[in-house]
């Protein structure tokens, strides 16, 4: 069972879905997964939520720490800055 | 005919909780204050003692001197639940957001005097550290103390002073250009300046305090009914002799938050005390006690903005205090 | 004048940790007490990384954001008799399940971590531990007040916490909080932080929450999904913890794999309680448990702790037996419930025909196998002879509290006993991860309140099950028993009766059988 999978799951509502197509712009390998009211998203190893990728998709300021408004769940280790929020494993 | 039927049929067979319908009667719905607030501590049937504290039970009402009959009298009278709470935070979060980006756009600060700003910072930065300590102290409270009524509410007080000493530190910000210096300073003064020792022993000295009703009188009452006044109400308006009402606005949520804290701690005392003539007695004892600790603390911090009017302005507070004592708790504490 | 922007790393720092100071007047370990006697060795506090910089006036925006969301939602919910949309009233006992066993978890969850936030030395943790003191509370006080709305026109939710306190089953959630509670601050977020929020929390809100979702109960969905969010900062702060004491000291690591290997297990036990809320529970299911634990711990959790291999952690002890059981611990336990219905606080049912079609194809290896015949057993019986309850009190593990109804890891037809002595008297367990734990801390675990043996001592009201019941505040005939012969079925056919007739054909369908 050896994976190094990271994931993160969202609301699935409208302040949600340019925050799941900024991840899925960013990040090649995220896999999108929809089940009811909710979407879970894993890749890899890394999954990053760039600010200036939502900002660019919503036309507004966007703070990473919006994300907790609608964030459900998520596994690894986090890093969060003004300018993205960082899943990822190991170091 | 259909919409009658079925609003005909669809009655509720009970309006509240079992728990709240014995306090309050089953024959009406109940606010949400009250269904998540009464009862909701465990009383019985605990499992282990404390490896931390095994002569008593997880939740015991032996943690204090103070007893009551029913731990679910200390109703707050802003009726907060964590809703209520933090929306009314945030809005007046709101104001404060507001009010420190209007000082801050219009370069406010820079049209104060020099002497000023540097009285101010001498005296609100340095205060985010026993912003600190009323934040664990009051944390403590809602650890250790017993029953929801009392122990939320103390939950979201020391959030509260969290909050607090981060918006005295944003004022030292913005006093120092995001420098941080003036926290650095505010840190050295709090450490070694005569000024702040005694008020920093005192902070030491309720954090080692352990009945958890004594550090609500000796915090929430003594310490934060002389300070708050002394500092919010009389050094600024002393402030603003020369810098207006610039300092007032970044002081605003500090000011009103008092205001409204008041009337909790006023209703916690005036309940346990109403209780018992030992309780009464027992209140009235560490309310001295702390207001004279108190008092004797912050007369440094007054002298320095006050001189030799430190005295006087310091047994005006004290006074004021035992009048809202006896006025709103019904306590003697002169 | 030109002021320079602060990053956000530096401003946290600058706002909580920057605000406490060596006291010098008192010890700080008179400040601190409880900091050492677990044996943890913390060198410098200012290592602890702070993964989420929330400020409080941040944490109030995104908090009152949420709350304002949440409560627009269950106003509509009880404006519109929301909860006459839920797929059948059956779904309604997973939530008494709910207000009864977790929801007093949320509390204790609040003065614990009020406790550790209090007691932690250093800011970075403390700040931590007091935001998901008042998160936790947040949570206990949402629920109420979603499920205030089925308290209304449902039985079995309405003395909650009365009964968490005393009926035999909810002995299993508070023993475990209590447990935690009653241990050292380290322990304790080890325990909730870490084993339970970390690495098994996604196990009781993901699937039950998705579950209720597919059950049309949107209000329970919306406090859930908002109550996750603040979840994940609470399982960060359990992978930080976790880190922070391995970084700190090697001997830290003994200690850490000890309480892991104990917590994992405690927290497995108690979600056997989950297992059986979403594989017979829910009218419509979302995934079973088999899956859900396939999916939530041995995927993320193997990954979680291949992460954690570095530090010298592996597995918790017993993991592969909780892989083996997966097959079995869903259908033990509603088995064990329905024939203690009559002393249990929500209704109980033998599954439809279509239900156990779904069981059967879940669980192609055991379902048919050996519970299948059980269930047609009871309820050729209860056509027969009328619904059959257990007359007896159940012996209970001395560690879980859960009945003794788990069996041989590697034989399914063996009930699993285990013994240990301590002090001339014997005390039993359903396992081995219990009586491991037993072992550990004899001492500790003899003090249990165990709901039978108080029952046989007297102190529950009498001997006899209406006085048990009395005691529990437990209303016979309304809170508990049979879902065919409830009023709370009743009550649905007769509101979803007048507007809706297929409820009418369902109940044909039930009395025709």
């Amino acid at each position: 069972m050896a994976n190094n999978n990271v994931f993160i799951a969202l609301q699935n509502n409208e302040e949600a879905r340019p925050i799941i197509e900024a991840i899925e712009q960013d990040n090649a390998e995220a896999r999108v997964e929809y089940a009811p009211a909710m979407v879970k998203i894993d890749a890899p190893g890394r999954i990053v939520v760039r600010r200036e990728t939502v900002e660019d998709l919503i036309g507004r300021d966007w703070d990473p720490q919006e994300l907790h408004i609608n964030l459900i769940s998520l596994s690894g280790n986090i890093d969060e800055d003004d300018d993205a929020f960082v899943l990822h494993r190991g170091d | 005919m259909a919409i009658e039927i079925k609003t005909a049929s669809i009655e509720p067979i009970r309006h509240t909780f079992s728990n709240v319908a014995r306090r309050q009667g089953a024959d009406k719905p109940a606010s949400r204050y009250l269904e998540a607030m009464y009862d909701l501590q465990p009383t019985v049937n605990f499992h282990y003692r404390p490896l931390w504290d095994p002569d008593h039970e997880l939740y015991d009402t032996g943690r204090t001197a103070i007893d009551m009959a029913d731990w679910y009298a200390f109703r707050d009278p802003r009726q907060f639940y964590y809703g209520t709470w933090t929306i009314t935070r945030s809005k007046q979060q709101d104001v404060a957001e507001r009010n420190y980006a209007f000082v801050d756009k219009r370069n406010l600060l820079d049209l104060v005097g020099a002497g000023t700003r540097e009285r101010a910072e001498a005296v609100f930065v340095p205060l985010r550290h026993a912003e600190y300590a009323a934040n664990l102290n009051n944390m403590y409270i809602c650890a250790y103390g017993y029953g929801t009524a009392i122990t939320q509410a103390a939950s979201f007080n020391a959030v509260d002073r969290l909050g607090i000493a981060q918006y005295l530190s944003r004022i030292g910000l913005m006093l120092d250009g995001n420098t941080c210096e003036s926290l650095d300073r505010g840190k050295q003064a709090w450490l070694e300046a005569e000024t702040w020792q005694p008020l920093r022993r005192l902070t030491e000295d309720l954090m080692v305090t352990r009945d958890w009703f004594e550090l609500f009188v000796a915090q929430n009452f003594a310490l934060d009914g002389l300070s708050f006044p002394l500092v919010y109400e009389r050094i600024d308006g002393e402030l603003q002799k020369d810098a207006g009402s610039t300092i007032s606005m970044l002081n605003e949520f500090m000011n009103e938050w008092y205001g409204e804290t008041s009337r909790w701690v006023d209703s916690v005392l005036k309940t346990a005390a109403a209780e018992s003539d030992a309780n009464k007695a027992q209140i009235e004892q560490w309310a001295r006690h702390w207001c004279d600790r108190a008092g004797e603390a912050l007369q440094p911090v007054a002298t320095e903005v006050f001189g030799e009017r430190a005295d006087e302005v310091m047994a005006g507070l004290r006074e004021e205090l035992a009048t809202r004592a006896k006025k709103k708790a019904g306590l003697d504490i002169e | 004048m030109a002021a320079k922007r602060l990053n956000l790393r530096e401003k946290y720092q600058k706002f909580t940790r920057d605000l406490a100071w060596e006291p010098t007047y008192q010890k700080k370990s008179d400040i601190f007490p409880q900091t050492e006697f677990e044996g943890i060795h913390i060198h410098d506090w200012d290592k602890w990384e702070d993964p989420f910089r929330l400020t409080v006036d941040a944490y109030w925006k995104y908090q009152a954001e949420k709350e304002r969301k949440l409560y627009s939602i269950i106003d509509a919910f009880s404006q519109n008799n929301g909860q006459l949309n839920v797929t059948d009233a059956r779904y309604v006992n997973a939530l008494k399940l709910f207000l009864t066993g977790i929801s007093p978890l949320e509390y204790a969850a609040h003065r614990g971590f009020a406790m550790a936030g209090r007691q932690f030395g250093g800011v970075g943790p403390q700040v931590a531990c007091q935001m998901q003191s008042i998160d936790e509370l947040r949570h206990c006080q949402t629920q109420i007040h979603t499920i205030s709305q089925y308290n209304k026109y449902f039985n079995g939710f309405h003395d909650w916490n009365h009964m968490h306190q005393r009926v035999w089953y909810l002995s299993v959630p508070k023993s475990f909080f209590d447990d935690a509670m009653s241990a050292g601050p380290f322990e304790f977020v080890t325990a909730i932080s870490f084993s339970f929020e970390y690495v098994l929390t996604n196990l009781l809100f993901m699937p039950f929450m998705s579950g209720a979702a597919y059950n049309g109960d949107m209000a329970t969905v919306t406090f859930g999904f908002s109550a996750q969010s603040d979840e994940s900062r609470h399982m960060t702060l359990g992978l930080e913890v976790i880190k922070f004491m391995l970084e700190q000291d090697e001997r830290n690591v003994p200690i850490v794999q000890k309480w892991i290997d104990k917590w994992f297990w405690r927290g497995y036990r108690l979600l056997s309680l989950v297992s059986m809320m979403m594989d017979y529970m829910l009218p419509k299911r979302v995934m079973s448990w088999k899956e859900a634990w396939e999916m939530y711990f041995e995927e993320n959790g193997g990954a979680l702790f291949e992460d954690l291999s570095r530090y010298g952690i592996r597995m918790p002890k017993y993991w592969e037996v909780s892989v083996k059981e997966k097959e079995h611990l869903s259908h033990q336990l509603w088995a064990t419930f329905h024939n203690f219905g009559h002393a249990a606080a929500f209704h109980t049912w033998i599954p439809e025909e279509s239900e156990m079609q779904w069981l059967s194809e879940k669980y192609p290896d055991t379902f048919d196998k050996y519970y299948r015949p059980r269930f047609e057993f009871w309820r050729q019986h209860t056509k027969e002879k009328g619904r059959w309850y257990n007359p007896t009190l159940p012996m209970l593990c001395q560690t879980c509290q859960v009945p003794m109804l788990f069996t041989e890891p590697d034989d399914p037809t063996q009930i699993c006993y285990r013994s240990s002595q301590y002090n001339g008297e014997q005390y039993h367990f359903c396992s081995d991860g219990c009586k491991d734990i037993f072992d550990d801390e004899p001492e500790k675990y003899v003090q249990a309140w165990l709901p039978v043996h108080q029952i046989y001592q007297g102190n529950c009201g009498g001997a006899s099950i209406p006085e048990v019941l009395e005691y529990y505040h437990l209303v016979d005939g309304q809170d508990n028993k049979e879902y065919l012969e409830s009023n709370d079925r009743a009550n649905w056919l007769r509101w979803k009766g007048m507007a809706d007739t297929e409820a009418d054909r369902e109940v044909q369908a039930v009395v025709n059988e």
